[in-house]
Protein backbone atom coordinates (compact mmCIF):
# COMPACT_ATOMS: atom_id res chain seq x y z
CA UNK A 1 0.00 0.00 0.00
CA UNK A 2 2.67 2.87 1.05
CA UNK A 3 4.78 2.31 -2.14
CA UNK A 4 1.55 3.73 -3.89
CA UNK A 5 2.04 6.87 -2.21
CA UNK A 6 4.56 9.16 -1.77
CA UNK A 7 5.33 11.26 0.81
CA UNK A 8 5.81 15.09 1.04
CA UNK A 9 7.55 17.16 3.81
CA UNK A 10 8.94 20.54 4.40
CA UNK A 11 10.21 21.11 7.74
CA UNK A 12 10.38 24.62 10.03
CA UNK A 13 13.28 24.88 12.21
CA UNK A 14 13.77 27.51 15.05
CA UNK A 15 17.15 27.78 16.59
CA UNK A 16 17.48 30.13 19.55
CA UNK A 17 20.76 32.35 18.72
CA UNK A 18 23.65 31.92 21.05
CA UNK A 19 23.93 35.77 21.57
CA UNK A 20 24.54 37.22 25.18
CA UNK A 21 21.08 39.34 25.19
CA UNK A 22 17.86 39.03 24.21
CA UNK A 23 16.42 39.95 20.81
CA UNK A 24 15.28 43.17 21.82
CA UNK A 25 16.19 43.93 24.49
CA UNK A 26 19.96 44.06 26.91
CA UNK A 27 18.68 41.51 29.39
CA UNK A 28 20.61 38.04 29.68
CA UNK A 29 20.03 35.22 27.20
CA UNK A 30 20.96 31.85 28.43
CA UNK A 31 19.21 28.85 29.19
CA UNK A 32 18.79 27.14 33.19
CA UNK A 33 18.56 30.53 35.16
CA UNK A 34 16.13 30.82 38.14
CA UNK A 35 12.69 31.43 36.79
CA UNK A 36 12.13 35.27 36.10
CA UNK A 37 15.41 36.82 36.30
CA UNK A 38 16.74 37.06 32.62
CA UNK A 39 13.88 39.66 32.52
CA UNK A 40 13.73 43.36 31.35
CA UNK A 41 10.62 46.00 31.07
CA UNK A 42 10.64 44.94 27.21
CA UNK A 43 10.42 41.52 27.67
CA UNK A 44 8.08 41.87 30.40
CA UNK A 45 6.45 43.66 27.96
CA UNK A 46 5.52 46.90 30.03
CA UNK A 47 3.79 49.95 28.81
CA UNK A 48 5.57 52.78 26.70
CA UNK A 49 8.69 50.26 26.48
CA UNK A 50 10.83 50.35 23.40
CA UNK A 51 12.36 47.58 21.44
CA UNK A 52 15.84 48.42 20.26
CA UNK A 53 17.31 45.36 17.77
CA UNK A 54 20.82 43.43 18.71
CA UNK A 55 23.91 43.93 16.28
CA UNK A 56 24.44 40.12 16.72
CA UNK A 57 21.36 38.77 15.80
CA UNK A 58 21.83 40.46 12.55
CA UNK A 59 25.21 39.12 11.72
CA UNK A 60 24.46 35.60 12.67
CA UNK A 61 21.76 35.27 10.25
CA UNK A 62 23.65 36.72 8.04
CA UNK A 63 26.77 34.23 8.49
CA UNK A 64 23.59 31.42 8.00
CA UNK A 65 22.22 32.87 5.27
CA UNK A 66 26.37 32.77 3.34
CA UNK A 67 26.96 28.99 4.92
CA UNK A 68 23.24 27.67 2.96
CA UNK A 69 24.24 30.33 -0.27
CA UNK A 70 20.94 32.35 0.52
CA UNK A 71 20.16 35.68 -1.06
CA UNK A 72 20.65 38.06 1.78
CA UNK A 73 18.09 40.87 1.72
CA UNK A 74 19.01 44.26 1.68
CA UNK A 75 16.20 46.18 3.25
CA UNK A 76 14.29 44.32 6.29
CA UNK A 77 11.09 45.36 8.57
CA UNK A 78 9.61 43.78 11.33
CA UNK A 79 5.88 42.75 11.74
CA UNK A 80 3.60 41.94 14.77
CA UNK A 81 2.25 38.90 14.55
CA UNK A 82 -0.51 39.18 17.36
CA UNK A 83 -1.89 36.55 19.51
CA UNK A 84 -2.91 36.06 22.96
CA UNK A 85 -1.11 33.88 25.31
CA UNK A 86 0.35 34.39 28.59
CA UNK A 87 3.99 33.67 27.86
CA UNK A 88 3.97 36.21 25.48
CA UNK A 89 3.19 39.63 27.68
CA UNK A 90 3.42 41.89 24.64
CA UNK A 91 0.14 40.20 22.62
CA UNK A 92 2.41 39.91 20.10
CA UNK A 93 5.42 38.75 18.49
CA UNK A 94 8.06 40.70 16.93
CA UNK A 95 9.01 38.47 13.23
CA UNK A 96 9.91 39.19 9.74
CA UNK A 97 6.93 38.30 7.51
CA UNK A 98 6.95 40.15 4.50
CA UNK A 99 10.74 40.73 4.25
CA UNK A 100 12.50 37.66 6.00
CA UNK A 101 16.92 37.90 5.78
CA UNK A 102 17.37 35.18 3.67
CA UNK A 103 15.89 33.39 0.69
CA UNK A 104 16.32 30.62 -1.21
CA UNK A 105 19.54 28.77 -0.90
CA UNK A 106 19.85 24.81 0.03
CA UNK A 107 21.55 22.31 2.49
CA UNK A 108 23.14 18.89 1.19
CA UNK A 109 22.23 15.95 2.74
CA UNK A 110 23.11 12.28 1.94
CA UNK A 111 20.14 10.09 1.58
CA UNK A 112 20.59 6.66 3.02
CA UNK A 113 22.13 5.09 -0.19
CA UNK A 114 24.78 7.91 -0.51
CA UNK A 115 22.66 10.18 -2.78
CA UNK A 116 23.91 13.53 -2.20
CA UNK A 117 20.45 15.71 -2.54
CA UNK A 118 19.60 19.22 -2.04
CA UNK A 119 16.67 20.79 -0.04
CA UNK A 120 16.10 23.90 -0.99
CA UNK A 121 15.93 26.79 1.56
CA UNK A 122 12.36 28.58 1.13
CA UNK A 123 13.47 31.36 3.89
CA UNK A 124 14.89 31.85 6.74
CA UNK A 125 13.70 35.09 9.29
CA UNK A 126 14.52 36.69 12.40
CA UNK A 127 12.09 36.73 15.06
CA UNK A 128 12.15 36.56 19.17
CA UNK A 129 10.90 33.02 21.49
CA UNK A 130 8.09 33.57 23.64
CA UNK A 131 8.39 32.65 27.71
CA UNK A 132 7.58 29.18 29.34
CA UNK A 133 4.02 28.21 30.59
CA UNK A 134 3.95 25.24 33.12
CA UNK A 135 0.82 23.76 33.27
CA UNK A 136 1.59 20.82 35.29
CA UNK A 137 3.23 21.56 38.47
CA UNK A 138 0.29 23.46 40.52
CA UNK A 139 -2.99 21.92 40.63
CA UNK A 140 -4.82 25.80 40.27
CA UNK A 141 -2.71 27.71 38.58
CA UNK A 142 -0.28 28.05 35.41
CA UNK A 143 3.05 29.11 36.76
CA UNK A 144 5.02 31.54 34.07
CA UNK A 145 8.80 31.96 33.30
CA UNK A 146 9.77 34.77 31.10
CA UNK A 147 13.26 34.12 30.71
CA UNK A 148 13.19 32.77 27.81
CA UNK A 149 10.81 35.27 26.32
CA UNK A 150 12.54 37.56 23.87
CA UNK A 151 15.43 35.03 23.04
CA UNK A 152 16.57 35.86 19.64
CA UNK A 153 15.16 32.75 17.22
CA UNK A 154 15.76 32.02 13.69
CA UNK A 155 13.28 30.25 12.12
CA UNK A 156 14.71 28.14 9.02
CA UNK A 157 12.07 26.75 6.75
CA UNK A 158 12.43 24.39 3.86
CA UNK A 159 10.68 23.78 0.61
CA UNK A 160 8.05 20.82 0.53
CA UNK A 161 11.68 19.31 -0.44
CA UNK A 162 12.02 16.21 1.37
CA UNK A 163 10.18 12.88 0.59
CA UNK A 164 10.87 10.22 3.72
CA UNK A 165 11.76 10.46 7.24
CA UNK A 166 14.85 9.55 6.82
CA UNK A 167 15.75 12.68 4.70
CA UNK A 168 13.97 14.82 7.36
CA UNK A 169 16.41 13.10 10.18
CA UNK A 170 19.45 13.79 7.91
CA UNK A 171 18.55 16.96 6.89
CA UNK A 172 18.12 18.30 10.74
CA UNK A 173 22.02 16.61 11.65
CA UNK A 174 23.40 18.78 8.30
CA UNK A 175 21.59 22.06 9.90
CA UNK A 176 22.62 21.15 13.49
CA UNK A 177 25.92 20.35 12.17
CA UNK A 178 25.93 24.03 10.59
CA UNK A 179 25.31 26.19 13.43
CA UNK A 180 27.25 24.49 15.61
CA UNK A 181 30.26 25.03 13.10
CA UNK A 182 29.13 28.68 12.82
CA UNK A 183 28.80 28.65 16.76
CA UNK A 184 25.67 30.40 16.43
CA UNK A 185 23.28 27.97 18.20
CA UNK A 186 23.86 25.09 20.25
CA UNK A 187 21.76 22.63 18.41
CA UNK A 188 20.07 21.06 21.67
CA UNK A 189 16.94 19.69 20.77
CA UNK A 190 16.16 17.99 24.04
CA UNK A 191 16.72 21.43 25.65
CA UNK A 192 15.05 23.14 23.62
CA UNK A 193 17.40 25.40 21.97
CA UNK A 194 16.86 23.70 18.37
CA UNK A 195 13.34 23.01 17.59
CA UNK A 196 11.02 21.53 14.65
CA UNK A 197 8.01 21.45 13.45
CA UNK A 198 7.18 19.51 9.97
CA UNK A 199 4.56 19.47 7.52
CA UNK A 200 3.30 16.65 5.77
CA UNK A 201 1.12 15.38 3.05
CA UNK A 202 0.98 12.10 1.22
CA UNK A 203 -0.08 11.64 -2.50
CA UNK A 204 -0.17 8.86 -4.99
CA UNK A 205 3.02 8.52 -6.62
CA UNK A 206 3.41 10.21 -9.93
CA UNK A 207 0.70 13.22 -9.08
CA UNK A 208 2.00 16.58 -9.54
CA UNK A 209 -0.74 17.69 -6.84
CA UNK A 210 0.28 17.54 -3.28
CA UNK A 211 -2.59 16.04 -0.75
CA UNK A 212 -3.49 17.69 2.04
CA UNK A 213 -1.11 18.97 4.79
CA UNK A 214 -0.97 18.28 8.32
CA UNK A 215 1.66 20.30 10.63
CA UNK A 216 3.29 18.00 13.64
CA UNK A 217 4.82 19.58 17.09
CA UNK A 218 6.36 18.63 19.66
CA UNK A 219 9.31 16.48 18.75
CA UNK A 220 12.09 17.38 21.05
CA UNK A 221 14.60 15.30 19.73
CA UNK A 222 15.75 14.64 15.43
CA UNK A 223 14.80 10.84 16.44
CA UNK A 224 10.98 11.80 17.77
CA UNK A 225 11.20 14.18 14.50
CA UNK A 226 11.57 10.93 12.63
CA UNK A 227 9.35 8.52 14.21
CA UNK A 228 6.54 11.48 14.18
CA UNK A 229 7.00 11.65 10.16
CA UNK A 230 7.11 7.55 10.48
CA UNK A 231 3.44 7.71 12.16
CA UNK A 232 1.78 10.55 10.27
CA UNK A 233 2.90 9.23 6.86
CA UNK A 234 1.53 5.91 7.93
CA UNK A 235 -1.97 7.45 9.58
CA UNK A 236 -2.39 9.83 6.45
CA UNK A 237 -1.84 6.90 4.07
CA UNK A 238 -4.29 4.20 5.77
CA UNK A 239 -6.84 7.15 6.15
CA UNK A 240 -7.31 7.92 2.33
CA UNK A 241 -7.00 4.01 1.40
CA UNK A 242 -10.46 4.16 4.12
CA UNK A 243 -11.93 6.80 1.72
CA UNK A 244 -11.73 8.92 4.74
CA UNK A 245 -11.09 13.13 4.03
CA UNK A 246 -7.88 14.27 5.54
CA UNK A 247 -8.20 17.77 7.24
CA UNK A 248 -5.95 20.79 7.09
CA UNK A 249 -4.63 20.77 10.92
CA UNK A 250 -1.94 21.09 13.58
CA UNK A 251 -1.25 18.14 15.55
CA UNK A 252 1.16 17.24 18.35
CA UNK A 253 3.44 14.23 18.70
CA UNK A 254 3.07 11.68 21.70
CA UNK A 255 6.59 9.94 22.75
CA UNK A 256 4.57 8.07 24.83
CA UNK A 257 2.74 6.27 22.62
CA UNK A 258 4.38 6.95 19.42
CA UNK A 259 1.74 8.70 17.30
CA UNK A 260 0.40 12.63 16.78
CA UNK A 261 -3.01 13.91 17.96
CA UNK A 262 -4.68 16.30 16.62
CA UNK A 263 -4.68 20.07 18.35
CA UNK A 264 -7.73 20.91 16.84
CA UNK A 265 -9.37 23.25 19.23
CA UNK A 266 -13.43 25.02 19.45
CA UNK A 267 -11.03 28.24 18.80
CA UNK A 268 -11.53 29.91 15.38
CA UNK A 269 -8.23 29.37 12.98
CA UNK A 270 -5.32 31.75 13.79
CA UNK A 271 -5.81 34.78 13.22
CA UNK A 272 -2.73 36.76 13.41
CA UNK A 273 -3.31 40.18 11.96
CA UNK A 274 0.36 40.80 10.34
CA UNK A 275 1.47 44.69 10.47
CA UNK A 276 4.34 46.00 10.31
CA UNK A 277 6.23 46.66 13.65
CA UNK A 278 6.31 50.40 14.16
CA UNK A 279 8.82 50.69 17.38
CA UNK A 280 11.42 49.03 15.21
CA UNK A 281 13.42 51.21 12.48
CA UNK A 282 14.09 49.24 9.19
CA UNK A 283 17.13 47.39 9.03
CA UNK A 284 19.66 47.76 5.85
CA UNK A 285 22.50 45.38 5.26
CA UNK A 286 25.33 46.64 3.04
CA UNK A 287 27.69 44.97 1.08
CA UNK A 288 30.24 45.73 3.28
CA UNK A 289 28.63 44.43 6.59
CA UNK A 290 28.17 41.19 3.93
CA UNK A 291 31.75 40.89 3.28
CA UNK A 292 32.78 41.38 7.01
CA UNK A 293 31.09 38.20 7.57
CA UNK A 294 32.07 36.43 5.11
CA UNK A 295 35.83 37.28 5.90
CA UNK A 296 35.11 35.76 9.65
CA UNK A 297 32.96 32.59 8.23
CA UNK A 298 34.79 29.48 9.56
CA UNK A 299 35.43 26.43 7.67
CA UNK A 300 32.65 24.44 7.14
CA UNK A 301 31.83 21.01 7.20
CA UNK A 302 31.01 20.19 3.61
CA UNK A 303 34.58 22.10 2.90
CA UNK A 304 36.54 20.30 5.10
CA UNK A 305 35.29 16.91 3.81
CA UNK A 306 36.28 17.97 0.35
CA UNK A 307 39.34 18.69 1.63
CA UNK A 308 39.93 15.41 3.67
CA UNK A 309 39.00 13.34 0.79
CA UNK A 310 40.29 15.45 -2.64
CA UNK A 311 43.50 16.65 -0.81
CA UNK A 312 44.34 14.00 2.24
CA UNK A 313 42.98 11.36 0.53
CA UNK A 314 41.10 10.01 3.47
CA UNK A 315 38.03 7.50 2.82
CA UNK A 316 34.41 9.18 2.61
CA UNK A 317 34.17 7.16 6.00
CA UNK A 318 36.50 8.60 7.77
CA UNK A 319 36.09 12.32 6.12
CA UNK A 320 32.57 11.92 7.60
CA UNK A 321 33.46 10.92 11.09
CA UNK A 322 35.94 13.81 11.53
CA UNK A 323 34.05 16.30 10.33
CA UNK A 324 31.18 15.14 12.89
CA UNK A 325 31.69 17.36 15.54
CA UNK A 326 33.81 20.92 15.14
CA UNK A 327 36.36 20.36 17.69
CA UNK A 328 37.38 17.26 16.64
CA UNK A 329 37.45 18.89 13.19
CA UNK A 330 38.96 21.35 14.53
CA UNK A 331 42.11 19.27 16.32
CA UNK A 332 42.87 17.04 13.19
CA UNK A 333 43.66 20.41 11.35
CA UNK A 334 45.79 20.92 13.97
CA UNK A 335 47.59 17.55 14.32
CA UNK A 336 47.97 17.61 10.20
CA UNK A 337 49.84 21.29 10.45
CA UNK A 338 52.86 19.55 12.19
CA UNK A 339 52.87 16.06 10.37
CA UNK A 340 52.05 14.56 6.67
CA UNK A 341 50.95 11.59 7.34
CA UNK A 342 47.23 12.49 7.43
CA UNK A 343 45.78 8.66 7.45
CA UNK A 344 47.31 8.20 10.71
CA UNK A 345 46.59 11.33 12.10
CA UNK A 346 42.74 10.56 11.39
CA UNK A 347 43.22 6.66 12.83
CA UNK A 348 44.89 8.28 15.53
CA UNK A 349 42.45 10.88 16.27
CA UNK A 350 38.98 8.12 15.36
CA UNK A 351 40.84 5.70 17.57
CA UNK A 352 42.81 6.59 20.35
CA UNK A 353 41.98 9.61 21.23
CA UNK A 354 38.23 9.08 20.48
CA UNK A 355 37.83 6.19 22.90
CA UNK A 356 39.82 7.68 25.93
CA UNK A 357 37.45 10.55 25.51
CA UNK A 358 34.67 8.49 25.49
CA UNK A 359 36.06 5.79 28.46
CA UNK A 360 36.09 9.43 30.64
CA UNK A 361 33.18 11.19 29.31
CA UNK A 362 35.41 14.01 28.52
CA UNK A 363 35.02 16.39 25.42
CA UNK A 364 37.86 17.41 22.88
CA UNK A 365 38.53 20.50 24.79
CA UNK A 366 39.54 18.78 27.80
CA UNK A 367 41.85 16.73 26.07
CA UNK A 368 45.37 17.10 27.81
CA UNK A 369 47.42 16.10 24.71
CA UNK A 370 48.13 19.30 22.37
CA UNK A 371 47.64 18.62 18.22
CA UNK A 372 51.77 18.83 17.92
CA UNK A 373 52.46 15.96 20.81
CA UNK A 374 50.66 14.02 18.73
CA UNK A 375 52.09 14.86 15.60
CA UNK A 376 55.56 14.21 16.94
CA UNK A 377 54.17 10.47 18.40
CA UNK A 378 53.45 9.91 14.67
CA UNK A 379 56.37 11.19 13.45
CA UNK A 380 58.43 8.76 15.58
CA UNK A 381 56.30 5.84 14.53
CA UNK A 382 57.00 6.71 10.77
CA UNK A 383 60.80 6.70 11.16
CA UNK A 384 60.78 3.76 12.93
CA UNK A 385 61.81 4.65 16.25
CA UNK A 386 58.83 2.68 17.73
CA UNK A 387 56.18 0.46 16.65
CA UNK A 388 52.67 1.81 16.64
CA UNK A 389 51.77 -0.82 18.92
CA UNK A 390 53.85 0.09 21.51
CA UNK A 391 53.08 3.90 20.92
CA UNK A 392 48.94 2.86 21.48
CA UNK A 393 49.74 0.49 24.54
CA UNK A 394 52.58 2.63 25.91
CA UNK A 395 53.87 5.66 24.53
CA UNK A 396 50.29 7.35 24.41
CA UNK A 397 49.30 6.37 27.96
CA UNK A 398 52.15 7.75 29.06
CA UNK A 399 51.52 10.97 27.03
CA UNK A 400 48.25 11.51 28.51
CA UNK A 401 49.83 11.05 32.49
CA UNK A 402 52.83 13.69 30.97
CA UNK A 403 51.06 15.54 28.57
CA UNK A 404 54.84 18.26 28.51
CA UNK A 405 56.57 15.44 27.77
CA UNK A 406 58.28 14.80 24.49
CA UNK A 407 57.08 10.91 23.09
CA UNK A 408 60.66 10.41 21.86
CA UNK A 409 62.06 11.24 25.17
CA UNK A 410 59.03 8.84 27.03
CA UNK A 411 60.13 5.99 24.26
CA UNK A 412 63.56 6.47 25.61
CA UNK A 413 62.70 6.51 29.49
CA UNK A 414 60.48 3.08 28.48
CA UNK A 415 63.14 1.93 27.12
CA UNK A 416 60.93 1.14 24.35
CA UNK A 417 63.34 2.45 21.20
CA UNK A 418 62.70 -0.25 18.06
CA UNK A 419 65.90 -2.35 17.59
CA UNK A 420 66.35 -2.11 13.56
CA UNK A 421 70.13 -2.73 14.20
CA UNK A 422 70.33 -5.80 11.94
CA UNK A 423 72.89 -7.74 14.09
CA UNK A 424 71.23 -7.13 17.12
CA UNK A 425 67.98 -8.83 15.30
CA UNK A 426 69.86 -11.28 13.74
CA UNK A 427 71.34 -12.34 17.35
CA UNK A 428 67.76 -12.84 18.59
CA UNK A 429 66.97 -14.88 15.61
CA UNK A 430 69.71 -16.73 16.28
CA UNK A 431 68.68 -17.19 19.92
CA UNK A 432 65.18 -18.29 18.27
CA UNK A 433 66.24 -21.42 15.81
CA UNK A 434 68.50 -22.30 18.45
CA UNK A 435 66.02 -22.59 20.90
CA UNK A 436 62.99 -24.43 18.62
CA UNK A 437 64.88 -26.94 16.18
CA UNK A 438 61.78 -28.92 15.93
CA UNK A 439 59.66 -26.00 14.64
CA UNK A 440 62.52 -24.83 12.46
CA UNK A 441 62.79 -28.25 10.97
CA UNK A 442 58.58 -28.49 10.76
CA UNK A 443 59.40 -24.80 9.07
CA UNK A 444 61.58 -25.77 6.18
CA UNK A 445 59.33 -28.60 5.42
CA UNK A 446 56.42 -25.99 4.29
CA UNK A 447 54.50 -25.22 7.70
CA UNK A 448 55.34 -21.62 6.74
CA UNK A 449 52.59 -20.26 8.97
CA UNK A 450 55.34 -20.78 11.84
CA UNK A 451 56.41 -17.09 10.96
CA UNK A 452 53.99 -16.04 13.72
CA UNK A 453 55.38 -18.34 15.88
CA UNK A 454 59.07 -17.44 15.70
CA UNK A 455 58.01 -13.63 15.33
CA UNK A 456 56.22 -14.25 18.67
CA UNK A 457 59.25 -15.76 20.34
CA UNK A 458 61.60 -12.78 18.83
CA UNK A 459 59.41 -9.97 20.06
CA UNK A 460 59.56 -11.81 23.91
CA UNK A 461 63.48 -12.08 23.70
CA UNK A 462 63.65 -8.55 22.51
CA UNK A 463 61.13 -6.70 24.93
CA UNK A 464 58.48 -5.91 21.67
CA UNK A 465 61.52 -3.51 20.86
CA UNK A 466 62.69 -5.13 17.77
CA UNK A 467 61.22 -3.29 14.52
CA UNK A 468 58.90 -6.27 13.33
CA UNK A 469 59.30 -5.17 9.45
CA UNK A 470 63.00 -5.71 9.67
CA UNK A 471 62.54 -8.44 11.62
CA UNK A 472 59.72 -10.29 9.89
CA UNK A 473 62.46 -9.95 6.39
CA UNK A 474 65.87 -11.18 8.06
CA UNK A 475 63.98 -13.61 10.15
CA UNK A 476 62.45 -15.44 6.54
CA UNK A 477 66.39 -14.98 5.06
CA UNK A 478 67.20 -17.03 8.30
CA UNK A 479 65.27 -19.38 8.64
CA UNK A 480 65.38 -20.61 4.62
CA UNK A 481 69.38 -20.64 5.01
CA UNK B 1 -16.37 47.58 6.31
CA UNK B 2 -19.54 45.94 8.18
CA UNK B 3 -19.36 45.39 11.50
CA UNK B 4 -21.55 42.90 13.05
CA UNK B 5 -21.85 41.34 15.96
CA UNK B 6 -20.29 38.24 14.79
CA UNK B 7 -17.47 40.03 14.03
CA UNK B 8 -16.76 42.24 17.23
CA UNK B 9 -17.30 38.87 19.65
CA UNK B 10 -14.10 37.10 17.10
CA UNK B 11 -12.11 40.25 17.71
CA UNK B 12 -13.36 40.59 21.39
CA UNK B 13 -12.11 36.69 21.73
CA UNK B 14 -8.84 37.07 19.86
CA UNK B 15 -7.82 39.56 22.57
CA UNK B 16 -9.69 37.33 25.46
CA UNK B 17 -11.91 40.69 26.29
CA UNK B 18 -15.84 40.11 25.92
CA UNK B 19 -19.04 42.38 25.50
CA UNK B 20 -22.43 42.28 26.39
CA UNK B 21 -25.34 44.26 25.99
CA UNK B 22 -24.87 47.77 25.84
CA UNK B 23 -21.07 47.58 26.68
CA UNK B 24 -21.19 46.13 22.82
CA UNK B 25 -23.32 48.37 21.58
CA UNK B 26 -21.10 50.74 22.27
CA UNK B 27 -18.29 49.44 20.35
CA UNK B 28 -19.96 48.65 17.76
CA UNK B 29 -20.80 51.97 17.33
CA UNK B 30 -17.33 53.42 17.88
CA UNK B 31 -15.22 50.46 15.64
CA UNK B 32 -18.19 51.24 12.70
CA UNK B 33 -16.80 55.03 13.28
CA UNK B 34 -12.81 54.13 12.90
CA UNK B 35 -13.87 51.54 9.74
CA UNK B 36 -15.93 54.44 7.93
CA UNK B 37 -13.23 56.98 8.52
CA UNK B 38 -10.66 54.47 7.20
CA UNK B 39 -12.65 53.66 4.55
CA UNK B 40 -12.92 57.38 3.37
CA UNK B 41 -9.37 57.30 3.41
CA UNK B 42 -9.64 54.22 1.18
CA UNK B 43 -11.42 56.68 -1.27
CA UNK B 44 -8.33 58.53 -1.76
CA UNK B 45 -6.40 57.31 -4.85
CA UNK B 46 -2.87 56.05 -4.10
CA UNK B 47 -2.27 53.73 -7.11
CA UNK B 48 0.82 55.84 -7.53
CA UNK B 49 1.89 56.20 -3.88
CA UNK B 50 4.54 54.40 -2.30
CA UNK B 51 3.54 52.89 0.71
CA UNK B 52 4.66 54.41 4.21
CA UNK B 53 5.50 52.36 7.24
CA UNK B 54 7.41 54.33 9.24
CA UNK B 55 7.05 58.09 10.13
CA UNK B 56 11.19 58.73 10.02
CA UNK B 57 14.21 57.75 7.76
CA UNK B 58 16.33 56.43 10.06
CA UNK B 59 17.23 53.14 9.75
CA UNK B 60 20.03 50.20 11.54
CA UNK B 61 18.58 51.56 14.97
CA UNK B 62 20.95 48.51 16.66
CA UNK B 63 22.30 47.83 19.77
CA UNK B 64 25.50 45.72 21.14
CA UNK B 65 25.17 42.83 22.11
CA UNK B 66 25.85 43.88 25.86
CA UNK B 67 24.23 42.22 29.17
CA UNK B 68 22.75 44.76 31.50
CA UNK B 69 20.10 43.73 34.42
CA UNK B 70 17.74 46.99 34.17
CA UNK B 71 14.86 44.85 36.50
CA UNK B 72 15.41 42.73 39.12
CA UNK B 73 13.52 39.25 40.06
CA UNK B 74 11.43 40.83 42.89
CA UNK B 75 10.71 43.92 40.75
CA UNK B 76 9.65 41.91 37.87
CA UNK B 77 7.13 40.50 40.35
CA UNK B 78 6.00 42.73 42.62
CA UNK B 79 3.17 44.32 40.22
CA UNK B 80 1.96 40.94 39.24
CA UNK B 81 -1.80 40.31 40.49
CA UNK B 82 -0.58 37.07 41.53
CA UNK B 83 3.09 35.08 41.78
CA UNK B 84 5.11 33.25 43.75
CA UNK B 85 8.59 33.48 45.03
CA UNK B 86 9.73 32.54 41.34
CA UNK B 87 6.83 32.89 39.26
CA UNK B 88 3.78 34.46 37.59
CA UNK B 89 0.92 32.65 38.41
CA UNK B 90 -2.10 32.71 36.13
CA UNK B 91 -5.44 30.52 35.69
CA UNK B 92 -4.66 27.39 34.29
CA UNK B 93 -4.03 27.71 30.47
CA UNK B 94 -4.02 23.92 28.69
CA UNK B 95 -4.56 24.73 25.27
CA UNK B 96 -2.58 27.01 22.91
Amino acid sequence: MRENYEAVIGLEVHAQMLTKTKAYSNDVNEYGAMPNTNISAITLGHPGTLPVMNKKTIEYAIKLGLALNCNIAEDQYFARKNYFYPDLPKGYQITQDKTPICTGGSVKIKTKDGVEKEIGITRIHMEEDAGKSIHDVDMYDTLVDLNRAGTPLLEIVTEPDLRSSDEAYAYLQEVRKLLRYLEICDGNMEEGSMRCDANISVMKKGSKVFGTKVEVKNMNSMRNVQRAIEFEINRQIEALENGEELFQETRSFDALNNSTISMRSKEAANDYRYFPEPDLQPIRVTEDQINGVKAEMPALPNDLFEKYTKEYKLSEYDASNLIEAKPIALFYNEVTAHTKNYKAAANWIMGDVKSFLNQRGLEMKDFPISAEQIAKLIGIIDEGKVSSTVASQSIFPAMLEAPEKDPLAIAQELNLIQESDEDSIKNYISQVIAQHPSEVERYRNGEKQLTGFFMGQLMRLSKGKADPKAANKLMREMLEQ
Amino acid sequence: MNINEELVDHIAHLARLSFEGEAKDAIIADMKKITDFMDKLNAVDTDNVEPLIFMSDEINRLREDVPAQTVTHEEALRNAPKKDSDYFRIPKVLDK
